[in-house]
């Protein structure tokens, strides 16, 4: 064999090394999770409340918890995301002010997730108390809401980049309003990236521990309200296995939460399979 | 007959909205950046900047708060996770970009995909349990004659760093694979048609071209690394003191900057609150330097 | 052809337009006869498209562009500050290049124009779309099948529901940007049909490539040259005798 073609095996094989040891860890990790994780799933698992600090007993309060934020964040984030988009999109050209915005998405998506803690707690739980009833489902969202916007707007806009041109141009030309044109022409055909990107911001939502610690208050009692402190699976993973170090508990929980992501991962991908088929 | 009518206050409403949703995210930054600089600078103006960046011993019951070994924790547990993530992460990316059959490309994609959306508590909850015990195995075996007692739980520099490390692998990944596959083919057709082989020329045409996407998204990682928080604090140890030099130090527990906020925010006063703030301030100024360099290496490639 | 005069629909003087700094129309002065097809005809990039979609104002659209001059539609300055284009556009309807139908149903997308201008009514919507339908020919083909999504439709097809969608809202003009290069012959040949139909009742103004076409469907023709009107007459006599050289060359094919 000669030197090159040498080199070349041994490169492709380290390549390919890496590539299945990335495999290999993911795999190892859901598999884990997953075979401890699943014996603890049960019906009482899934429906009863934790006793003993979540030492024991059920996961439900969590699961109320995940859903109510995740519903609140969504309700709140999607309009603004959305309409950042359309306004973005369909309504400015390049100048300072989308510049300031695409500058502003950028930054807010740089920003670790304890920061938006930081600012959550010293916003919503401490200065607005008063409206949001300190560490609660509504401050928790709030602060969720700030960190899923980049990701909404920025799907959101490249779903609309996506919609054809001739679309707008025949509507318009028909004498509609360019909001007409928007509302019953381009937002119908970018539906389905801008469904994708607010599913792939859930699991954004239920993969976040740091900024939901300092603003929903861990809580383990059932919310009522969206005034009430609550906890999401993740942070009842998180306390449970530091505090309780109860780990077949925190491992039941971590498989909920992995077959949650993957419904998740699934059903973006899937979306987005028919967004391409749409334009190909 | 073409004159104006009333459809157009619909617009003009509808255009207002639109301009006031778009506003939210700048006014929340800057609401971000007020709160936060409010909430933490002028403890550290009171307290020294110095001494507050430098101090090496944090005790807030005393009312004494140096982060000194916060940061290098963070550096280190960053600069670590890097080393060992960062080959990796471009080595998958030429993988899946030049040499995997597009099926194989495409099958493992959405594997890639997954393991970014893997909540961070779970990959704390595996290395709290696994790696941590994989470590202990060594630090509390062979080489127990030669550590501390307190470096031979798992708990470590080196726990952290292979769960942050997991953590960065699909940014570090997917972007590389983009600039790798933005680079044009014919640089990659001329060279081999030159008589090069693939290997000779993925390593002296594609991965040089793709050289600066490359460089960002190991910066992002990075980025990433700084601000994990949870799974970090899951299996790091967080013990304020900074690592012994040489190797032992990666059997270290350690604290990073992230892990203090989280840890201290439930139970401080308000001074101390402040301090976890002016932490806080820290982790911005670290993001804020790298994501200046990011730029930096975009801008010196449009160049 | 009896030709009787026609009063003008549409006046343009001295019409120049620019992209940024680049001016794409010079000075363009024609005046568009009612109830009559205009043809415009040129090489690529001679202004054609350009000066079509300043008619509906549809550059508007673009970043950056300027108009000087002015262009009337009976009588009104369309460029004027108080005109609507909302308005506009509904009285000035365009056909593509490339069919453009909606991701909607055939009834739908006929439907399109009059529910955007408050038509709610289930029983006037159907007469509209079946009316506007026939006018466009394409009433027997799809009767059956008017819940079918309009890109189910062949090409041909698609553009006259195109053409369909555009009758439903009643324009006295129609703007067509060559709306058969996209097409096979005989798609070509029904809507060329139709374009001889319609004259009787719209006024059309199109832009094609295809000479032969110009010379069957067009009353008057204009030839665009560098963003310049070279020569404006009657189809016939533009031609069977130019005037200009440019327009021999042309019609010859000696370029373009």
């Amino acid at each position: 064999m000669s030197k090159v073609k040498r080199n070349q095996w041994i490169a492709f094989g380290l390549l390919s090394l890496a590539t299945a040891f990335t495999i290999v860890i993911l795999l190892a990790i859901l598999f884990y999770v997953m075979s401890q994780g699943l014996e603890m799933i049960s019906w009482e698992f899934l429906t009863e409340n934790p006793r003993n600090m979540g030492a024991e007993g059920g996961i439900y309060p969590a699961i109320l918890g995940t859903i109510y934020l995740v519903g609140m964040t969504l309700l709140i984030a999607t309009p603004i995301g959305v309409g950042t988009a359309i306004y973005l999109n369909e309504y400015t050209r390049e100048g300072p002010f989308k510049r300031t915005i695409r500058f502003t998405t950028e930054a807010l998506a740089g920003i670790p997730s304890i920061v938006f803690g930081l600012f959550g707690f010293v916003f919503f739980v401490i200065l607005l108390e008063p409206y949001t009833g300190g560490w609660s489902i509504l401050s928790g969202s709030l602060t969720g809401v700030i960190m899923i916007l980049p990701v909404i707007i920025r799907a959101s806009e490249e779903a609309l980049r996506n919609v054809p041109n001739a679309l707008r141009e025949g509507s318009l030309a028909l004498g509609t309003t360019r909001w007409y044109t928007i509302k019953k022409t381009v937002l119908p055909v970018a539906f389905p990236g801008i469904l994708s990107s607010i599913i792939l911001s859930i699991g954004r939502v239920v993969g976040e521990t740091a900024a939901f610690l300092l603003t929903l208050g861990g809580s383990l009692l059932l919310p009522r309200t969206i005034f009430d402190g609550s906890r999401t699976l993740s942070l009842h993973l998180y306390m449970v296995a530091m505090e309780t170090g109860n780990m077949d508990m925190a491992l039941g929980t971590g498989a909920v939460l992995i077959i949650l992501v993957l419904i998740i991962n699934f059903t973006a991908g899937f979306l987005f399979k028919r967004l391409v088929k749409r334009f190909s | 007959m073409f004159s104006k009518v009333n459809n157009n206050i619909e617009e003009r409403i509808v255009k207002a909205i639109l301009f006031i949703l778009a506003l939210t995210s700048v006014v929340a930054l800057g609401l971000i950046g007020f709160f936060v600089f409010r909430e933490g600078l002028p403890f550290m103006i009171d307290y020294g900047i110095g001494n507050f960046i430098f101090g090496r011993e944090w005790a807030p019951l005393q009312q004494i708060y140096g982060i000194f070994p916060m940061i290098v924790g963070t550096v280190y547990v960053t600069i670590l996770a890097l080393i060992i993530g960062a080959p990796i992460g471009v080595a998958v990316a030429i993988f899946l970009s030049k040499i995997a059959p597009p099926k194989v490309a495409r099958a493992i994609k959405p594997m890639i995909e997954l393991l970014a959306g893997i909540p961070s508590v779970v990959y704390g909850l595996f290395g709290m349990i696994v790696i941590r015990a994989l470590i202990r195995e060594l630090s509390h075996g062979p080489l127990s004659d030669y550590l501390p007692a307190n470096y031979q739980t798992g708990y470590s520099v080196l726990a952290g760093s292979i769960i942050l490390a997991i953590m960065i692998l699909p940014t570090i990944i997917t972007l590389s694979a983009d600039a790798i596959n933005s680079v044009p083919s014919e640089y990659y057709e001329a060279s081999v048609g030159l008589g090069a082989s693939k290997w000779q020329s993925i390593y002296t045409v594609i991965v040089p071209a793709a050289k600066s996407g490359i460089v960002s998204s190991i910066i992002l990682g990075m980025g990433r690394a700084l601000g994990e928080t949870m799974a970090i604090i899951m299996v790091a140890g967080n013990t304020v003191a900074i690592p012994e030099l040489g190797w032992k130090g990666i059997f270290s527990p350690v604290r990073t900057l992230t892990g203090n906020v989280a840890l201290e925010m439930g139970y401080a006063g308000p001074e101390h609150r402040q301090a976890l703030f002016a932490t806080g301030i820290i982790l911005f100024i670290f993001i804020i330097i790298l994501n200046s360099v990011t730029l930096a290496v975009v801008k010196k490639k449009e160049d | 052809m009896d030709k009787q005069i026609n009063k003008t629909k549409i006046a343009v003087n001295q019409l120049s337009f620019f992209y940024g700094e680049k001016q794409a129309l010079h000075e363009i002065s024609i005046d568009i006869p009612e109830r009559e097809v205009f043809a415009l005809i040129g090489p690529s990039g001679c202004g054609k498209s350009t000066f079509l979609r300043t008619l509906n104002r549809l550059n508007d659209l673009i970043h950056k562009t300027k108009v000087i001059g002015t262009i009337e539609i009976d009588g009104q300055d369309i460029y004027n500050s108080d005109i609507d284009v909302v308005q506009l556009r509904t009285a000035v309807g365009m056909v593509f290049q490339k069919p453009n139908p909606f991701p909607s149903s055939i009834f739908d997308n006929v439907a399109y124009g009059p529910r955007a201008h408050g038509i709610k009514d289930k029983k006037e919507l159907n007469k509209i779309v079946e009316k506007s339908l026939r006018q466009a020919a394409l009433w027997d083909e799809v009767k059956d099948r008017l819940n079918e999504p309009g890109t189910s439709l062949s090409g041909g097809q698609q553009q006259r529901l195109c053409i369909a969608r555009v009758m439903a809202v009643e324009p006295g003009i129609i703007l067509m940007d060559e709306p058969t290069s996209a097409l096979d012959p005989l798609a070509t040949t029904k809507i060329e049909d139709l374009i001889n139909e319609l004259r009787k009742n719209y006024t059309i103004v199109i832009v094609t490539h295809n000479m032969e076409q110009a010379a069957r469907v067009s009353d008057k023709t204009a030839f665009f040259l560098d963003g310049e009107v070279v020569e404006v007459g009657p189809t016939d006599e533009l031609f069977t005798n130019p005037e200009k050289q440019e327009t021999e060359d042309y019609i010859t094919g000696k370029f373009g």
